[in-house]
């Protein structure tokens, strides 16, 4: 089926109600925005500083919709050096914001295969052998200096679902926050955008109307704030439409998996510590773990697209790393309280797009504010946020639209002078060398950092390679074959059982922590899909897929919501979507309309992770 | 035929039971482990009470709905921004603890006082909505309470089903066991129906009723007035049942075949045991 963003064919009216600002997500990025507006917005005697075009004689009418059914139900284990955070609150008490603590330590932990089963290039089996010689201990060494590019001092742990709760709590009287609310599409006219079309409700899996149907509303506003992340429907909606400018790509992506977790009585981690891990389960996956109060940890790990395993899977990954010996000396008898997955847009600024047109300003994630280098979003997307509130309060001061002219004259200028776009310069190249290998890529970001970004090691990413060549030497064909006839028969990704074959243990369920990805899923994601919505994601071409031998979609699927389907189509099961988008940047099959995208149409939606805590 | 009701729905916030609920003794009595964090919901029982009222006042078109809410003002703000586009509604805000340990007889008074001083109320024409039953805990007394503070003696209970017939007059199906219904007809308001989940689904989130909805709520809230109730009863341990969980996913199954699976797991549960 062809995805289409035109509206579906209807008989019911459409309705439209007008606004002066329209945001799409709530995450730090909006945050920063509306807790910089909302002080603007009101004189000290309460009468409204800006008068509503829309709504004369009341305040400017703000709006804010997100896809989540809750504000509080974003994703990232976050530890921020919160310099635009703190310049918004600069009073700000962390123990106001629950799980929220300083960063008091921080340690760079390489960690050595324990098991024997990590594909390891003979590089970092050199540097295994020179760590086991001198130091490690648990299967592990913590480095003894990190560069300070890497540090996060005086910064903080947050959880993000609980920041943007309490952010939410700021600024709720000056805007309009509507969650549960996924927008469709922006509303272009000409080369404007004029407001945002929400999602139609009472629709089948196809988005044909049934009996209780309802269609979305047109939200018509002067401006449309787009920060709906980096696989966000709109941001990628403006993208096709206005293309990126010369040069720029999103082609560096990772997925980050995390679970938030109870300590077990007598674990005595202070609240504060950030543990970064490199070297397993894979030499290029990374992990994290940080500490919150009262025992509490947020841990994970992160899967780079320049992972070339087409069988990858980060849940499998994630319960191996942390079955690791340095890290389950700490959480063995710890118990899960959240869990969650996130697609991390890694191009950074290389991957912005046009960040102002008519009518229209990106900010957050999605407009390629992430610094590759430092590992550092949350605080960059926040500044984004408050640079737009700046130059839309310059603006109605001055009574100018928000064309792209204006906007570039006050966003965008602002935007070219902040340190989030000098820090990203900075970060650039910093990680093409991990498209060479594990090694090249760790030489690379260290010359980056140390040489403010004018040295680093080139590389380009590859696709996939087929299953035969990656697990060429380890499995025979043969195996392979028989492997991917029963996966097919049994409905079930193939990761577990290659991973099995290549040597990997298998997983010791103990019901609390370690528990199947399914029981994740309900336990800790709290997934939910309300009805009445139409499937978002959709395969564009399904001959592309009956061909396509690798599956990486599949295999990748961070809630499992893609299985193996009958014809060779996978199926999608909306049920289980945590909203992630990992399946948009991990299609094997090249779009022939778009050869650098995929197969997979990932379109706005309703419902996903549904925990606060993570 | 009567021209329109005055709904006036009693209902507050319980901790969203999707989230990781851990109770514990705290030093107001009991509470939740990192309550303060927990995302909070309309109680389902009083969620289904405000859909059928919202469902009534739409067939009677003057017809009023007020939602009052004892919560703490926090939580009211974050739940209001859901479930303000799915019916239109005045909300009038106490703000205070909604923990389902408190008094439930000073819930009562305090909610019947705010209702009084609705401006203009119309006895001939008042419903007194509200859910049967409480996901915070449930002591199911609040709003008889309600009711007999507010003089208003025809109350139903466990209601699954409201129709006004054209001489005004209420017909009314309340639970009984088994499965059966009891009807019950009553000339008219005032009366004060206890909701059990009624047959209505949860109405689609409708932007323009949100729109609306907050002119009046943001300023609801604002001036919500601070209403303290004793924790009544002292606990000396709370606990949830054990969970044990063992995920299947099974889809497109029949009913039968569902309640098959259920048993069969029954039944290999008690052999273990």
């Amino acid at each position: 089926m062809e995805p289409s963003l035109s509206p579906v064919q209807i008989t019911h009216e459409r309705p439209a109600v007008e606004a002066d600002i329209v945001c799409v997500g709530f995450g730090p990025a909006t945050g920063g925005f509306l807790t910089t507006l909302s002080r603007e917005l009101l004189n000290p005697d309460g009468t409204p500083a800006f008068e509503s075009p829309s709504a004369p004689g009341l305040p400017l009418q703000v709006l804010c919709y997100e896809r989540a059914d809750d504000l509080g139900f974003g994703v990232s284990g976050a530890v921020t050096k919160a310099r635009g955070i703190r310049a918004s609150f600069p009073d700000l008490d962390p123990a106001a914001i629950p799980m929220a603590a300083h960063v008091t330590r921080e340690k760079l932990v390489y960690l050595l295969d324990p098991i024997g089963a990590s594909r390891r290039s003979p590089g970092v089996r050199a540097a295994d052998r020179l760590v086991r010689l001198f130091r490690a201990r648990n299967h592990a060494v913590e480095l003894p200096w990190t560069p300070g590019f890497l540090h996060k001092k005086d910064g903080l742990i947050l959880s993000i679902g609980q920041f943007n709760q309490w952010v939410a709590g700021q600024v709720l009287g000056a805007a309009q926050l509507w969650p549960g609310t996924p927008v469709r599409e922006a509303l272009v006219e000409g080369d404007a955008v004029v407001g945002v079309r929400l999602m139609d409700q009472g629709t089948d899996k196809q988005g044909a109307p049934t009996a209780d149907f309802m269609p979305g509303i047109d939200v018509r506003a002067a401006l449309t704030v787009v920060a709906d992340g980096p696989v966000g429907a709109v941001g990628r909606q403006l993208d096709e439409r206005f293309g990126m400018p010369p040069g720029h790509r999103r082609h560096d992506w990772a997925v980050g998996m995390k679970m938030v977790v109870d300590l077990p009585e007598g674990v005595d981690l202070p609240a504060g510590t950030v543990l970064h891990t490199l070297g397993y389960p894979e030499p290029e996956i990374f992990g994290f773990l940080y500490v919150h109060p009262d025992r509490v940890v947020s841990l994970g790990i992160f899967v780079p697209s320049s992972f070339a395993d087409p069988a990858r899977t980060a849940y499998r990954y994630l319960q191996h790393w942390m079955l690791h010996p340095y890290l389950w000396r700490y959480l063995e008898g710890g118990r899960l309280r959240s869990w969650g997955a996130k697609s991390l847009q890694e191009s950074g600024r290389r991957g912005e797009p046009f960040l102002a047109g008519g009518g229209y300003a990106r900010i957050g994630e999605g407009s390629g504010s992430t610094n590759v280098l430092t590992g550092s979003g949350v605080d960059e997307a926040w500044t984004t946020g408050v640079l737009l509130a700046e130059s839309v309060v310059e603006l109605l001061v001055a009574a100018k639209p928000f064309t792209r002219e204006n906007l570039e004259q006050t966003y965008v200028a602002r935007r070219r002078t902040s340190w989030v776009e000098r820090e990203g310069r900075i970060a650039g190249r910093a990680r093409d060398g991990f498209h060479r290998g594990f090694v090249s890529g760790m030489v690379g970001m260290g010359l980056a950092g140390l040489t403010r970004g004018r040295i680093a090691v080139s590389g380009k990413p590859k696709r996939m390679p087929a299953l035969e060549d990656y697990y060429r030497g380890r499995i025979a064909a043969a195996d392979l074959d028989r492997i991917r006839q029963e996966c097919n028969a049994s409905a079930t990704p193939l990761h577990d059982a290659l991973m099995d074959h290549a040597g990997w243990p298998a997983i010791p369920f103990d019901g609390q922590l370690l528990i199947s990805h399914q029981d994740a899923l309900l336990l800790g994601g709290k997934v939910q899909a309300p009805a009445g919505y139409a499937d978002h994601v959709v395969f564009r071409d399904p001959h592309l897929c009956e061909a396509c031998a690798s599956k990486v979609c599949i295999e990748l699927c961070s809630g499992e919501a893609l299985t193996p389907g009958p014809a060779g189509v996978p199926l999608f099961d909306r049920e289980k979507c945590v909203h992630c988008g990992v399946c948009l940047w991990n299609c094997a099959r090249a779009n022939p309309d778009e050869p650098e995208g995929g197969n997979i149409a990932f379109l706005a939606g309703a419902g996903g992770l549904h925990s606060a805590e993570n | 035929m009567p021209e329109s009701f005055q709904i006036v729905v009693c209902g507050s916030v319980v901790p969203d039971p999707l989230q990781t609920l851990t109770p514990e003794i705290g030093p107001n009595g009991p509470a939740l482990k990192n309550e303060p964090m927990l995302p909070a919901v309309l109680d389902p029982w009083a969620s289904h009470a405000l859909y059928e009222a919202a469902h009534l006042a739409a067939q009677f078109p003057c017809s009023k709905v007020w939602l009052v809410s004892l919560g703490p003002k926090a939580k009211l703000q974050q739940v209001m921004m859901t479930v303000a586009q799915k019916a239109a509604f005045e909300v009038i805000a106490l703000d205070g603890s909604a923990s389902g340990f408190t008094d439930a007889a000073e819930t009562g008074v305090a909610l019947a006082e705010a209702i009084q001083a609705i401006p203009d109320l119309d006895r001939s024409k008042l419903l007194i909505f509200g859910g049967w039953e409480s996901a915070s805990r449930g002591a199911g007394v609040t709003l008889q309470v309600v009711g007999e503070e507010l003089g208003i003696v025809d109350q139903f209970q466990g209601v699954d089903e409201l129709t006004v017939d054209s001489t005004g007059s209420l017909r009314i199906l309340e639970r009984l066991e088994g499965g059966q219904h009891q009807v019950s007809a009553c000339a008219g308001p005032p009366a004060l129906l206890g909701w059990a989940t009624g047959h209505l689904p949860e109405p689609r989130n409708n932007p323009q009723t949100g729109m609306a909805n907050m002119r009046t709520v943001m300023p609801a809230l604002q001036r919500a007035k601070p209403v303290t109730v004793s924790a009544g009863a002292s606990y000396s341990a709370v606990t949830l049942p054990r969970q044990q969980r063992e995920t299947r996913i099974l889809k497109d199954l029949s009913s039968d075949q569902v309640a098959a699976d259920i048993i069969a797991w029954l039944k290999d549960e008690n052999r273990d045991s």
